[in-house]
């Protein structure tokens, strides 16, 4: 088990390091002088040459990558052109809410999504059926940002109920936290739930055809431990793989959804990095980005050595 | 009083006709009016052709017909009496797996590939009996050496994925015995093994059930396994019992035409010819469920089939003993023959 552990760690170095270089020749492939770029439109000459010379850019392009490189494994990612502080430590600040929004998102699509796929499947063309998948399709059709206005509009400006914008951190008031939640978790995870729902419910279907569960209902199992024990064990590869790259989307796709409930996470700081072309933050949330896609990735693979018992190291 | 309990029944089917819904009015008759019996420590060979209704027969008496069209039309089905058709499905689940069990022809696919073959023996035990855990896996490691496998401990703790066919049709056997139910149904326990395994298995299941009495339902192919294991054998053509006997007065004595075709394409019953053959080699095709012919259903097939055969379904008729048997021309013929 540990070799293979290992293996698929240093599996994963390759690939951050490609996602290192396209980074890197972001900033340098981008139109124009990256030194003007950053500066902006009413930066003097002077301006320009001081940033070019901070940036390392008129030295040899393999040059400047290995310096870049070599702060990068030392934990600099480089200072915020307009805030003047370390990308790292901006990046930091704003993982919070992200981060719960993406956690408590996913966990509301599992558990949503698992009881009804498993339930479609198990009464598969019954009308039970027919009116899960209706209600996915929909749920899957509409875009987040129209449900996140529906929502603000039903039950946070007509009804009073929730807050309708912002976000608390759990360390300052955990009741405010989860309030703040709701909304956006419910806007963002319709989309997800309808997705691992109709995944749970293709392979729960072939699962409950296999001869493995006939068997079990032959050794007189009740029907939910038939369903969760023998069916959802065995299909559970398909809906975890879901699961993580759902998680891995989330994280990336937050910036719509933190747009319309203004919370102030990893979307809305790469808005602002976008909009005011503040190239080392754009590069650090990028490569935040791909290491925790790298990561959640590694951790589905390590999952289905646990999941599955076929499944060789 | 012990003479007639012992000859009681375990199980009786009376008249069972199992179908499927078809959206059309008129359901697919699978099996068609069906009855037999089995007794303690006694084994009823069913035989027939692939597609004849001999699966559907023991998943009926189970009530594990493939949702959600199939359905048990009419009849019953007797377990020491009482009638399961009409039980509910909470009493039907305390009856499988421990007063019946059954085992299915492919140890490849029925057995879950991901929970430990220790967890799946001892799961049976503890829904049936309700022991601690411990216990149940304490059970599962018994019937684990029962069935003889080598180290069982060790393969308590192992995937079906590590065990050959025959260890892991030992292991569904193990699995199936191990609430000692009354009726085991075997489902063609041995056609998906080697011959040397397939003998191995079958002396298997003979030892246990001398051992614990249990009646045993044996689904085959092969007439070269009847030879062997069957007491009492009843021959299924088309859904419907066409004969029915003793193994012995069956061989010697094979009266619907469609057995003998069996016995004829079987030249090595039993024998050292090595390969057993298959239930194949009589001309023609079963009639499919949606065309079957309005009289007798083997009647296309039939070199003897008249007028008559073609326009009236014959009667089951007792022709001396237990044996019977359901043709217009041979069944007159009685034990002439
Ligand atoms: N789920 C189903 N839906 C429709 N028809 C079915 C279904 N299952 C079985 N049948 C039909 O019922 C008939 C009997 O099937 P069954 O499985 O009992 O045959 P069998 O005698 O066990 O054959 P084999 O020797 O191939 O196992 C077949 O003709 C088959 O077409
Ligand atoms: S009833 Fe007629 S057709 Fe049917 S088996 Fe007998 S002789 Fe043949
Ligand atoms: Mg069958």
């Amino acid at each position: 088990m540990w070799p293979y552990v290992i293996r698929r760690v240093l599996a994963t170095l390759p690939v951050l390091g490609v996602v290192a270089v396209i980074v890197f020749l972001l900033l340098r492939l981008s139109p124009g002088d990256p030194a003007a770029i950053i500066a902006g439109d009413n930066a003097s000459a002077d301006d320009i040459l001081a940033i070019r010379a901070q940036l390392g850019l008129d030295r040899p392009m393999l040059e400047q990558f290995l310096l870049w490189l070599g702060q990068l494994l030392r934990g600099d990612f480089g200072k915020s052109i307009y805030l003047s502080r370390p990308v790292l430590g901006l990046i930091a600040e704003r993982v919070e809410p992200t981060l719960a929004l993406s956690l408590s998102t996913m966990a509301f699509a599992i558990a949503l999504a698992i009881p009804m796929g498993v339930l479609a499947a198990w009464r598969a063309g019954s009308w039970i059926d027919q009116t899960i998948m209706a209600v996915s399709v929909l749920a899957f059709s509409v875009p987040v940002f129209l449900i996140g206005y529906g929502l603000v509009i039903g039950l946070s400006l007509s009804l009073d109920l929730l807050p309708v914008q912002g976000f608390v951190s759990l360390t300052e008031d955990p009741v405010a936290f989860v309030r703040h939640l709701v909304l956006p978790t419910v806007a963002l995870g319709l989309v997800y739930t309808a997705l691992l729902a109709r995944i749970t419910r293709a392979t729960m279907l072939e699962t409950l055809n296999e001869d493995f569960i006939r068997t079990a209902r032959a050794k007189g199992l009740a029907e939910p431990r038939v369903l969760i024990l023998h069916g959802l064990k065995n299909a559970s590869v398909p809906i975890v793989t879901t699961i993580g790259t759902g998680l891995a989307l989330l994280i990336g796709g937050v910036v719509v959804t933190e747009s319309v409930f203004a919370i102030p996470g990893i979307g809305r700081l790469t808005i602002e990095a976008v909009l005011q072309r503040d190239y080392p933050v754009i590069q650090g949330v990028i490569l935040a980005i791909a290491f925790v896609y790298v990561l959640v990735n590694l951790v589905i693979d390590l999952s289905y050595t646990l999941l599955d018992p076929r499944i060789r190291y | 009083m012990t003479g007639l309990a012992v000859s009681q029944p375990v199980l009786v089917v009376e008249g069972l006709r199992t179908e499927f819904a078809t959206g059309e009015g008129h359901p697919m008759v699978a099996v068609d009016g069906l009855s037999l019996y089995v007794r303690r420590g006694e084994t009823l060979c069913i035989v027939g052709e692939s597609g004849c209704g001999k699966s559907l027969t023991a998943l009926s008496i189970l009530r594990l017909l493939p949702r959600p069209y199939g359905r048990i039309g009419a009849g019953r089905v007797l377990l020491d009496g009482q009638d399961l058709v009409q039980v509910t499905e909470a009493e039907m689940r305390a009856v499988r797996g421990r007063a019946i069990s059954m085992i299915f022809q492919e140890p490849m696919s029925s057995l879950n590939p991901v929970i430990t073959i220790g967890r799946q023996i001892a799961e049976t035990v503890m829904v049936h009996e309700g022991l601690d855990w411990a216990d149940c896996m304490d059970r599962a490691l018994a019937m684990l050496r029962q069935v003889r496998i080598p180290e069982p401990e060790r393969r308590l703790q192992e995937y079906p994925h590590q065990l050959s066919g025959g260890m892991r049709q030992r292991v569904t056997i193990a699995m199936a015995l191990a609430c000692r139910p009354r009726l085991l149904l075997a489902d063609e326990p041995t056609t998906a093994l080697d011959v040397t395994i397939q003998a191995q298995i079958l002396d298997l299941i003979r030892d246990l059930q001398a051992k614990t009495g249990t009646a045993v339902v044996l689904i085959t192919h092969d007439l070269g396994v009847v030879a062997e294991m069957a007491e009492r054998v009843l021959v299924m053509y088309a859904g419907t019992k066409v004969e029915e006997a003793g193994v012995e007065e069956l061989f010697d004595n094979p009266t619907h035409p469609y057995t003998r075709g069996l016995m004829a394409a079987m030249p090595h019953l039993g024998g050292a010819g090595g390969g057993r053959r298959r239930l194949h080699e009589i001309e023609g095709v079963v009639p499919s469920l949606m065309a079957r012919p309005a009289g007798c259903a083997f009647a296309p097939r039939c070199e003897l089939a008249t007028e008559r055969c073609r326009r009236e379904a014959p009667p089951l008729v007792g022709i001396g003993g237990t044996h019977s048997v359901a043709c217009w021309v041979t069944a007159g013929e009685g034990v002439l023959a």
